[in-house]
């Protein structure tokens, strides 16, 4: 712990350089994997079109070992930090378009009937309705992808020098101990942060009706998530899994 | 610079492969056996955690929790630290991924013990079976297409985590990725990444034959509601 002391304040301009390329990185692929997968999933699930699709696509992601996609993405787009990003936006789509979906759909369809009636458009309903409804379990969504995102920007030191993955990837190279444990412990520290402060958004994105339909006892709704139930076809139980592939 | 070696050249040099055809039956042997210890020790902890979590319920808040931080960790990060105290070692592999593998595993066999209808427990008990006997006769089965559907997640989550391990010096699929990288020559790294991939494919598609086998009620319509 001390060695890590002491090369944080021996490297203070590197550690941050890093610090904010690692932020960086991931921030930029998950803005690219929202903007892609947010309004195309919000659209089918709205439609109930393309089902299969979007719930079996986290499936998908996860079968896919993060560092044998940064590596398929080499050959096409060289050793630079453009050939990360695009893996990182890769990894980080499939979590939020199968949530956002699965929150679309599975607002209660009553509900939405009764939206209608009451005179709603279509967009209405969309951008009132089950956009809130949907909320916790597409922060949920995009709370998996930002943790994997973070995660997998560490592998990117392979590809591209930058970010933390850089301290322990030349940590293990020559063997310093004290560049790996800082490399590693900063990036575990972003990640933790992340999933935590996307877990208060998961929060407070919940409306106050759903917390309070909670509170009387709706099953399968506790702190932990759902179970990982890799669906067969159904849409149970996937919209609260973590995944990891980094 | 780096891209130009990158360029150059054919993208698969398919004498290489030919040539390496050993490396590559032992590379996926390894990997695979890297996955099953990793999934099959990760099982007997968390089955042991999960009997003492649905004894005494407040653990579960504990060891969900402790589990999930392990689990956010980033792979390379814990790798990394581990060789720091345990060696460049198969052992030092394996914590780590037996560790990702306990959230995963936990939350569903607690949730497929916690699934099985109170009735049909009480109906066992009324029977006369002792508590072992509920447990193995009614509370397992019921619970296995939940468990099993743990154990694809946690399998293929493995196999991907295996191959980050090749950069603590592990041999798997993993070493044709590092090593490609290191030298430019992107013929062992498309070996890697296709091989890794291929196998958690199989693994997936293999792991939902079987939870279809042991709970064919439990394959809904594709897009049923709940």
């Amino acid at each position: 712990m001390g060695g890590v002391l002491r090369f944080i304040a021996d490297n203070r301009g590197d550690v941050l350089q890093r610090l904010l390329e690692h932020v960086e990185i991931s921030a930029i692929s998950l803005a690219i994997a929202l903007l892609l997968a947010l309004p195309l999933a919000l659209w089918l699930g709205h439609n109930g079109k393309g089902g299969f699709v979007a719930i079996n696509a986290s499936n998908v992601g996860r079968a896919l070992p993060s560092l044998a996609l940064i590596a398929l993405a080499v050959p096409w787009g060289g050793l630079k930090p453009p050939t990360v990003i695009f893996a990182l936006v890769l990894l980080g789509i499939p979590p939020i378009l199968t949530n956002t979906f699965v929150g679309v759909r599975q607002v209660d369809p009553e509900v939405v009937e009764a939206a209608r009636g009451m005179g709603m458009r279509s967009s209405q309903v969309l951008g009132k309705v089950e956009l809130p409804l949907a909320a916790p379990v597409i922060m949920a969504g995009i709370r998996t992808a930002s943790v994997q995102i973070i995660a997998t920007a560490t592998l990117g030191a392979l590809v591209a020098t930058g970010g933390l993955g850089t301290f322990i990837t030349d940590g293990l190279a020559v063997s310093d101990t004290a560049s790996i444990l800082t490399g590693a412990l900063l990036v575990a520290v972003l990640a933790v942060l992340a999933d935590a402060g996307f877990g208060l958004l998961e929060r407070a994105t919940t409306p106050t009706g759903v917390k309070l339909e909670r509170g009387r006892g709706a099953p399968g709704t506790g702190p932990a998530g759902g179970p990982a139930t890799a669906p067969a076809g159904g849409p149970a139980g996937i919209e609260t899994e973590k995944e990891r592939t980094a | 610079m780096a891209v130009a070696v990158v360029g150059q050249g054919p993208l698969v040099d398919w004498s290489w492969i030919g040539g390496h055809t050993d490396d590559i039956v032992a590379r996926l042997l390894h990997h695979v056996i890297f996955t099953l210890i990793a999934v099959g020790l990760g099982f007997v902890i968390s089955l042991a955690l999960s009997l003492l979590v649905v004894r005494w319920r407040w653990l579960y808040g504990v060891v969900a929790s402790i589990a999930g931080i392990l689990y956010t960790i980033p792979s390379l990060a814990l790798f990394a630290v581990l060789v720091t105290i345990t060696g460049p070692t198969v052992t030092t592999a394996e914590i780590a991924l037996v560790g990702y593998t306990l959230l995963i595993l936990i939350r569903n066999i607690v949730a497929g013990l916690d699934g099985v209808p109170r009735d049909v427990r009480e109906a066992a008990v009324g029977m006369g079976f002792s508590p072992r006997q509920v447990l193995f006769k009614v509370d397992f089965p019921l619970a296995l297409p939940v468990i099993v559907a743990g154990l694809r997640v946690a399998t293929v989550t493995t196999i991907g985590l295996v191959t980050v391990s090749a950069l603590i010096g592990m041999d798997n699929l993993g070493t044709f990725i590092t090593d490609g990288l290191s030298r430019f020559f992107m013929t062992p790294v498309l070996l890697g990444a296709v091989l890794s991939i291929a196998l958690a494919v199989l693994a997936d598609v293999s792991l939902l034959g079987v939870q279809r086998l042991i709970a064919p009620w439990s394959r809904r319509p594709a897009g049923a509601a709940r």
